[in-house]
């Protein structure tokens, strides 16, 4: 078990061989960091922002087709090459969680880290946020509101984090597994998510993590995500 | 070129004419071998400056209102709306506007390179056409360097990349290569400013002691109180060789650092160690292309062709034909070393240059900077030829703008996820601020031509000076004293 003054080493674990592709950690992930609604023109020219976006890959042919999902999350990369090529320091490896952290109060909105980003999971604020009735009435009040011209990207929802850590501190006890719970694994219906602190050993993430169907995003381009996915054989989605 | 044709008549000299006609071979007639008192040539070149017609004047009310419509109109739209208003999107995060500050940064390289290098290698045909590639430098970077600040997304915080003590207590990321960029940015604005003043001081004092009113106190001024002492020429040429010398690595550095911007990344196709010289090269060839176009319509408009003669266009289409091979051979060093690869994304990317959507772009950038040049400057009738040589030249920075623009906009739609694949087009308000800038360039051009003297005089007079045409038996060979 881990104490509360360790540093944590954390985790996701997402299980392709389990998504389904619902989205629900999509929605999830809108509501909870307060992410912009942008309207349909915008998404038809490619403006779509979301943290966390299932891309569907189609495979087979037809009518033999079948559709894979991947949900793509910020990679939380050790080595993450949207780090070093922002000249403000907006983003940088945190100490405390050795996270890719986003500072939006630095950011002048280059867009560099965006380009360099392998994954292509930083969003970019082209307009100020404007979310339509009743959109408007559901920010969540832990999460800042973005404004235009600057970036953003999932964060592992750092304040579920934070929160979590202050509780564990002041009852005196180390983070319990699964205690911190990231918008898109509470929301994910068939349990494909799984998060956690990956120094504990006996926590889900770190047996899991182990699994011999795991493999890394890109793994060749060295940039050492903290996100493992699993997937053995290929996803059979029937009807679609 | 018959010799009528120029406005300035030249004193009758029949055995120096009878002697260039006679070698056509050997260029003579870039020395300027056919003197004409100083005070006629100051007052020609100071009458030159100040006619400013009716012309004149709409072409800049013109330039000012398309200026004003760029900076102020669209790019003002677009800090109070948001990037948004640009074509930009996912995944191509840069577009039209690095694509421009690429194009002008590679402009700026022909001062420093005419100007210096020739300086240094004492190529004799430079001296009249020093300042005006001068001045384009200053000017174009003026222009470039607005680019990085348009395309940011909160544009009134720019200053945070600036390393000063600040309450923030945050200094810049030193190792972006976005910081570098800026870093050699200002130091070759600052370099090459300070080279274009310092020759221009003996001048200033000449268009002070022969104009009046205003011009007389604004040069005089300038002139820092020049008296043309011994000990101020010697001064002023250490100073001018200290810079020419220092301004070349410079130059070298701002434009691979610009490359670096794109080299540095992990985006397929601008990963390439290639990109430093190749962008060198590519910003000379396009560099050197504009000088001679902007130096021909100064010619033409101004009447300077007593200065600039077809020998000095001669001389810059053989550096531009140079240029052109050493631009195609790391193109094509670059482009089948990618290719032979054959690595799926850079596949994809050279399929969309060869047969998709790029196309249209990719062939014209080869035909004009490979096709034409290859085909034309080998020939010395074209490259005396004014006409020929304007459309040669403003088709080679045509092809390196769309080069540009396909390195930078277009290698970002495709990226190592299919899934993130996009497209782009550029917005209204994104080709506004393009002819905006544009219209800046020649804008600060225009009015500069009226305020400092597009010739150095004194360099052309130093010229002349130094050369002279000998008779060695029967035949007179054009010889040099080195004044230094």
């Amino acid at each position: 078990m881990s104490s509360p003054t360790e540093n944590h080493h954390w985790t996701m674990i997402i299980d392709l061989d389990r998504c389904t592709g619902c989205q629900a950690c999509v929605v999830a992930c809108h509501v909870e960091n307060n992410v912009t609604y942008v309207g349909e023109e915008e998404v038809a020219m490619g403006r779509f922002m979301h943290w966390l976006l299932i891309q569907r890959y189609w495979g087979g042919e037809y009518p033999n087709m079948q559709a894979r999902f991947s949900p793509i999350p910020c990679q939380q990369c050790k080595e993450a090459p949207c780090e070093p090529v922002c000249p403000v320091y907006a983003t940088y490896h945190s100490e405390q969680e050795m996270l890719n952290i986003q500072v939006y109060n630095r950011c002048i909105g280059v867009r560099f880290c965006a380009n360099n980003c392998p994954y292509k999971v930083r969003v970019f604020n082209w307009f100020n946020p404007q979310n339509p009735e009743p959109l408007d009435q559901m920010l969540n009040p832990d999460v800042t509101v973005r404004s235009r011209g600057v970036i953003e990207k999932c964060t592992f929802c750092i304040h579920r984090i934070r929160r979590a850590e202050e509780d564990a501190r002041y009852e005196g006890r180390p983070v319990r597994d699964g205690e911190v719970q990231p918008a898109c694994v509470q929301a994910c219906p068939p349990e494909a998510f799984v998060f956690g602190d990956r120094n504990d050993p006996e926590s889900r993430v770190a047996k899991m993590a182990e699994s011999r169907r795991g493999f890394r995003l890109l793994d060749d381009v060295g940039t050492v995500p903290e996100v493992v996915y699993l997937k053995r054989g290929v996803t059979d989605v029937e009807g679609i | 070129m018959s010799k009528e044709s120029r406005s300035a008549p030249r004193p009758a000299e029949p055995d120096q004419a009878l002697a260039l006609e006679m070698r056509p071979g050997i260029l003579s007639d870039q020395l300027l071998l056919d003197p004409r008192p100083v005070g006629d040539m100051n007052r020609y070149i100071m009458e030159a400056m100040q006619r400013t017609g009716k012309g004149f004047w709409i072409l800049v009310a013109i330039l000012a209102s398309l200026v004003l419509i760029g900076y102020g109109g669209a790019w003002g739209y677009q800090v109070r709306w948001g990037m948004g208003v640009a074509g930009i999107r996912r995944p191509v995060f840069w577009g039209l506007y690095i694509a421009n500050f690429v194009f002008w940064i590679g402009i700026s390289h022909s001062g420093t390179f005419i100007s210096a290098v020739l300086r240094v290698f004492k190529a004799e045909f430079r001296r009249p056409i020093t300042r005006g590639s001068e001045m384009m430098t200053t000017f174009s970077l003026i222009v470039a360097g607005l680019f990085p600040l348009i395309h940011l997304g909160r544009t009134w915080r720019f200053y945070w990349m600036i390393p000063y003590f600040n309450q923030r207590q945050l200094w810049p990321n030193f190792h972006s290569p976005l910081m570098w960029d800026m870093m050699a940015i200002f130091t070759y604005l600052t370099g090459s400013t300070l080279y274009l003043y310092l020759p221009l001081i003996p001048d200033m004092a000449m268009a002070r002691n022969i104009t009046t009113g205003w011009r007389k106190r604004v040069y005089g001024t300038l002139a820092l109180g020049w008296r043309g002492s011994e000990s101020e020429w010697h001064h002023l040429k250490t100073a001018i060789k200290i810079f020419a010398f220092v301004i070349m690595p410079v130059m070298f550095s701002v434009h691979t650092i610009v490359s670096w911007d794109f080299g540095m990344t992990l985006v397929e196709g601008w990963h390439s160690t290639i990109f430093g010289p190749y962008f060198v090269t590519g910003a000379i060839f396009s560099g050197v292309s504009a000088v001679i176009t902007v130096l021909l319509i100064v010619r033409k408009t101004m009447k300077l062709d007593y200065f600039l003669r077809p020998e000095h266009f001669d001389a810059l289409g053989k550096l531009i034909l140079v240029f052109s091979f050493a631009w195609t051979y790391f193109w094509f060093a670059e482009f089948i070393t990618e290719w032979y690869g054959g690595e799926p994304v850079i596949s994809a990317l050279i399929h969309m240059q060869a047969r998709g959507p790029v196309a249209v772009l990719w062939y014209t950038m080869l035909f004009f900077n490979i096709v034409v040049p290859w085909s034309t400057l080998w020939n010395r009738r074209i490259r005396r030829s004014t006409t020929a040589m304007l459309l040669i030249t403003i088709g080679i920075n045509i092809g390196m703008y769309l080069e540009r623009y396909i390195i930078v906009a277009t290698f970002l739609t495709k990226g190592r996820m299919p899934f993130n694949w996009g497209i782009y087009n550029p917005s209204i308000v994104e080709l506004l601020i393009s002819i905006g800038a544009l219209s800046l360039f020649a804008l600060l051009y225009v009015v500069a031509s009226r305020l400092i003297p597009l010739v150095p005089v004194w360099e052309v007079q130093e010229g002349q000076l130094s050369h002279s045409l000998r008779p060695i038996g029967r035949a007179l060979v054009p010889s040099v004293v080195d004044l230094e």
